[in-house]
């Protein structure tokens, strides 16, 4: 005979938090309090005050996706072994085995590119051969990938430093710099929604995406030169470059992303008119999920391009004294804005939904393609950052 | 009008599909708008688009595309058609946020999109669990009872609905605030007659009232260069083809411009100390403004934009490079024009430094020194540009000033190299390339030229006479145009055949010329020669000879040598004044924070009908989710799930 006094015990958030997430937020206030009081010269308030949020955001983030946090203890590993072999000698990049083959940004950064191809390759085997083992071989090397984007990102910034005191910054702020920035975010929203949905076979269309960034990134160092650290310009040098670049390429991940989903229901949708028993029809995710990730990715990206919009808004204020100039990527990040909401007016107000949307939402990414890479390439302005 | 055609405009002023076709349009807009480079001067346009479509487009505004009235209108529309919308919307979500439908029956609940019927042990149903666990999914409830029965009606995610009104009350709010910041008042005083745009340059005090604006102007944006140790109290607002003066109600002191390099020569920041001298101060305010760090007075802001230089101090050495003649001293002032015999110098730009990558290629930098930028204007108003170093350059281990040329502001510059002597300085081969224009000099070293000459009779007057005198020709052609000049001579007048031949006495005899008069040079400097020339001396000869060969090219009865300067730098300013911010930025943040609640905080529904039977009790959950109905579907289950599990 069961108690009748038997009540409904209920689990709050901060009771369902493991031993590894109480860890976790230890080390961050363990490494954040460190880089705060150690850097602290280098830091204003503004500075530090992103620095305790970041700290916070990823406490929040690990907490909420556990793989994030092997990752990024692995990345974290990653760069203090680098700078720990740099020391104070840059020149250690070409003579320190580690550096020179792995660590070092350069390297780093050839080996994310690497993996993200071999990744495609085996997502894109895995859909067509539908064995589970090829498919997490594409996982696990997207996600080793990420790892060393990061890792080379992360030792980049330190090696600007190494440059010199005085040209040392955030390797957010070129080209080169956030084409990898993109590539990472767009693998990381990914990797999180192939967790949560079950859905590997998006894997090969998604890293299809990033695998051109690569490429791009590949010619921009062996045909222009792009990869070395270059000063800023007086503009750039500003904390609002930390957070505005980041939020934008939140924004310009999730949109790509949606994208690719939008081309994957395309695909099935075709498929399961046409050939309902076929492999492309069984092998994709359902309709409706699809329908569901691309709302949620375009939704992400919206929240983010707005306030990295705003931010760039409050940026501009600050450096080139007027929140708006209509300035060609101002306009253009506008274009998308605009673009994006009225897709998501259709689909909440109107009830839009399915195979026009999809194609939307493709349509979406050539107009976030042309804000990001074409304004760059065919219009000038005050954001020269980064020509081509 | 009557009532049913105001309704009807309400309607269609809220509509979504009006909203959409705005969004839209503003995107078209904006595409033509970075499409169509704007705000250029009128004459680009017209070369680039020819004289008809430059008119079509300048009447459909399209050189100034975000202060059209008709893109001003779109944004009016939109303004509107939100509110409207909001309006609309408001009463209703209100009505939606006290409402927990705890009214609905059970006819009702079955007509939701999720409900499931559940038989669960009477034991083990009480309230308090029931409750307890909507709460944990953090819904909140209200208890109803109806007949025999008891309804559990629980919601969450209001915000959602509070979303979508902070985040269109900010679109209304920011579009506002930024329609008060565009030059729409600008527009409006140019269209009543208020206000005509000056286009020429001419000195500020010459500036009409009818092109000036007041310093009771609430918002704009203007731009004012002030040279170091000056001070102004007005600033210039570009304007179509032209540009306003803009009074400030004090003036701005700049006591310093500082800029800071980084090792490659680009500039790592710059910042100019203000003082704001203004009658209502007590004491002058003192600010050091740079880039991304500005000063805020009043309303206006003032921003640190450019630099360029105020109005430097150049000594300059003259040397005449057409006729023999001494140098002589010239004061001039960058950014003014300095007549010059029958020419005007005009110095447009003055930098005390020039970093270029170190020749060598190891990504060192070296900085080349001072140089001036000019344009030597003749009377009959054509020019060349100059860009002349102050220091000689080594190039090959050997020593050259440079000076630029170029007669079209598109081209390049072509570089003229003066090799430097031993003392670094111009002098010897300024003295050699005078003495190639002084005949009497000549004349001597022909003639001394020809006694030295072992086939030439010395009885034979006629003959010497005749050698001199072609030496002197060839000294001539040399100096106007340089060894090609020599070369199309022979082709004029020589028959082809011999022309070979011709032209090889023609250079041994030039050769000698120039030689014997470099010889001379080094005389007139004490240098002795009988025992040969030293390897620079030789070198030097060569290199003078080349620039002499490429002078004519140079196209300047001068040569400008910067030989002490005063630099005097100025700041870019921006000053701008924008009331409309402290609507965008709060806008902004209502903007942000709707966006996030209406995707992250979306309303669910949830009840529960609990019918108490003998032994089992009977229970109905129904739910409803407005979006993210994937994540729902989860929920719901979840709930079912542990429902179920009260069981045990
Ligand atoms: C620049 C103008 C506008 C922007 C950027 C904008 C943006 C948005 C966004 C991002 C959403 C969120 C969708 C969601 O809930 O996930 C939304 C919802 C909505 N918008 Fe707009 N909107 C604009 C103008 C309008 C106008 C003029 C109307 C009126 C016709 C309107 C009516 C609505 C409605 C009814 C919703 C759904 C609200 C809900 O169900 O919670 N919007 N809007």
């Amino acid at each position: 005979m069961k108690s009748l006094e038997y009540s409904y015990q209920p689990v709050s958030y901060w009771q369902s938090r493991t031993a590894y997430d109480s860890v976790w937020l230890l080390l961050l206030l363990a490494g954040s309090s460190y880089v705060a009081f150690e850097y602290r010269a280098l830091m204003d308030g503004y500075e530090q005050a992103i620095l305790v949020f970041t700290a916070l955001m990823l406490v929040v983030l690990g907490w909420h996706w556990h793989a994030l946090k092997t990752l990024l203890l692995v990345v974290t590993g990653f760069s203090l072994l680098a700078v720990n072999s740099y020391g104070t000698d840059l020149g250690r990049g070409e003579t320190a085995f580690l550096l020179k083959y792995l660590w070092a940004s350069q390297s780093a950064i050839m080996w994310m590119s690497a993996l993200y191809v071999m990744a495609t390759v085996c997502y894109l085997a895995a859909l067509l051969s539908n064995r589970l083992f090829v498919g997490k071989v594409a996982s696990a090397l997207t996600w080793s990938a990420t790892a060393m984007g990061l890792t080379g990102l992360l030792v980049r910034w330190r090696e600007s430093y190494l440059m010199s005191a005085d040209i040392g910054h955030i390797p957010v702020s070129n080209l080169y710099e956030v084409f990898i920035l993109f590539a990472l975010i767009t693998a990381l929203l990914y990797l999180h929604y192939e967790q949560k949905y079950q859905t590997r076979s998006l894997g090969a269309f998604v890293l299809l995406v990033i695998s051109a960034a690569v490429g791009f990134l590949l010619w921009y160092t062996f045909d222009r030169h792009a990869d070395g650290i270059q000063p800023l310009v007086p503009a750039l040098n500003s904390y609002w470059m930390k957070i505005h670049v980041p939020a934008n390429f939140v924004g310009y991940g999730a949109f790509s992303l949606a994208a690719m989903i939008g081309v994957v229901f395309i695909l099935k949708n075709r498929a399961q008119q046409l050939n309902p028993q076929g492999a492309i029809n069984s092998r994709l995710p359902d309709l409706a999920l699809l329908d569901d990730v691309m709302y949620k990715a375009i939704a992400l990206g919206f929240a983010f391009f707005t306030l990295a919009t705003i931010l760039g808004a409050l940026w501009a204020a600050e450096a080139w004294g007027g929140y708006w100039s209509w300035d060609p990527k101002e306009t253009w990040a506008l274009i998308v804005w605009l673009n994006y909401a009225a897709w998501l007016h259709m689909r909440l107000t109107k009830g839009w939904n399915g195979n026009p949307m999809a194609w939307w939402a493709l349509v979406g990414f050539f107009v976030t393609l042309f804000a990001f890479l074409g304004v760059n390439m065919f219009l000038s302005g005050l954001h020269s950052y980064g020509e081509l | 009008m009557p009532q049913s055609t105001v309704r009807i405009l309400f309607r269609f002023l809220g509509s979504m599909n009006l909203a959409i076709t705005l969004l839209v349009a503003i995107a078209i807009a904006a595409v033509i708008g970075t499409v169509v480079q704007q705000n250029q001067p009128y004459p680009d346009y017209v070369l680039k688009f020819g004289p008809f479509w430059f008119e079509v487009f300048k009447r459909l505004e399209l050189f100034n595309v975000y202060s059209a009235p008709w893109f001003l209108g779109i944004l009016g529309f939109l303004v509107l058609s939100t509110s409207v919308c909001v309006y609309r919307h408001l009463p209703l979500i209100i009505a939606d946020l006290r409402d927990y439908r705890e009214h609905y029956q059970r006819t009702a609940l079955l007509r939701q999109p999720y409900h499931q019927q559940l038989e669960l042990p009477a034991t083990a149903v009480s309230m308090e669990r029931l409750t307890g666990l909507l709460q944990q999914h953090h819904y909140r409830f209200r208890i109803k009872p109806q007949d025999g029965e008891t309804l559990i009606a629980a919601r969450k995610g209001s915000a959602g609905r509070w979303g979508y009104i902070f985040s269109h009350l900010a679109i209304i709010v920011i579009c506002i605030g930024g329609l008060l910041d565009g030059n729409l008042p600008l527009k409006i005083a140019e269209w009543r007659g208020k206000l005509v745009v000056e286009t020429r340059r001419i000195p500020a005090s010459e500036i009409p009232p009818l092109s000036t604006l007041g310093s009771d102007n609430l918002s704009f944006r203007a731009n004012v260069d002030i040279a170091e140790g000056d001070q102004a109290n007005l600033a210039f607002i570009d304007y179509k083809d032209g540009y306003l003066l803009q009074k400030l109600p004090f003036s701005i002191q700049v006591d310093d411009f500082r800029i800071e390099h980084y090792p490659s020569g680009q500039p790592k920041s710059f910042e100019s100390d203000l003082t704001i001298i203004d009658p209502a101060l007590k004491q002058p305010l003192k600010q050091t403004i740079a880039v991304n760090h500005p000063l805020n007075y009043k309303g206006f802001s003032i921003y640190q934009n450019s630099f360029g230089d105020g109005g430097s101090h150049l000594s300059l050495q003259v040397w005449p490079l057409q006729r023999d003649g001494q140098p002589f001293e010239l004061k001039a002032t960058v950014k003014a024009h300095t007549p010059l015999e029958q020419q005007t110098l005009e110095i447009s730009d003055f930098r005390p430094f020039n970093v270029t990558p170190d020749a060598s290629g190891n990504k060192q930098f070296v900085n080349v020194g001072p140089s001036f930028q000019y344009k030597l204007r003749d009377a009959t108003g054509v020019a060349n540009e100059y860009l002349t170093y102050m220091l000689p350059n080594q190039q090959q281990g050997r020593w050259f000033f440079v000076s630029g040329m170029r007669s079209k502001v598109a081209e390049p510059f072509e570089y003229w190299f003066i090799p430097a002597d031993q003392q670094q300085s111009l002098q010897r081969f300024m003295r050699f390339y005078q003495d190639l224009h002084n005949q009497q000099k000549l004349r001597q070293i022909a003639l001394d030229a020809v006694d030295s000459s072992k086939s030439i009779q010395p009885a034979d007057i006629k003959q010497r006479q005749t050698v001199v005198a072609f030496m002197l020709k060839l000294a001539s052609q040399f100096v106007e145009g340089g060894y090609p000049k020599i070369a199309a001579e022979i082709e004029k007048t020589v028959p082809e055949d011999q022309r070979e031949q011709v032209a090889g006495l023609y250079a041994l005899t030039l050769q000698k010329l120039l030689k014997n008069l470099y010889l001379d040079v080094l005389h007139q400097e004490g240098i002795k020669t009988d025992a040969g020339l030293s390897e620079f001396d030789n070198q030097f000869f060569t290199d003078a000879v080349e620039a002499a060969n490429l002078a004519h090219f140079y196209g300047s009865p001068w040569l400008l040598e910067l030989k002490q300067f005063q630099h005097i730098e100025a700041t870019g300013l921006q000053i701008t004044r924008s009331p409309g911010q402290w609507l965008v930025f709060p806008g902004c943040l209502l903007l942000v924070l709707g966006v996030f609640c209406m995707f992250y905080l979306p309303q669910r529904r949830i009840w529960l009908l609990l019918e108490p039977q003998a032994g089992t009790a009977s229970l109905l959950l129904a739910g409803q989710a407005v979006r993210n109905r994937y994540d729902f579907d989860r929920e719901f289950a979840l709930l079912a799930q542990q429902l179920q599990s009260f069981k045990s």
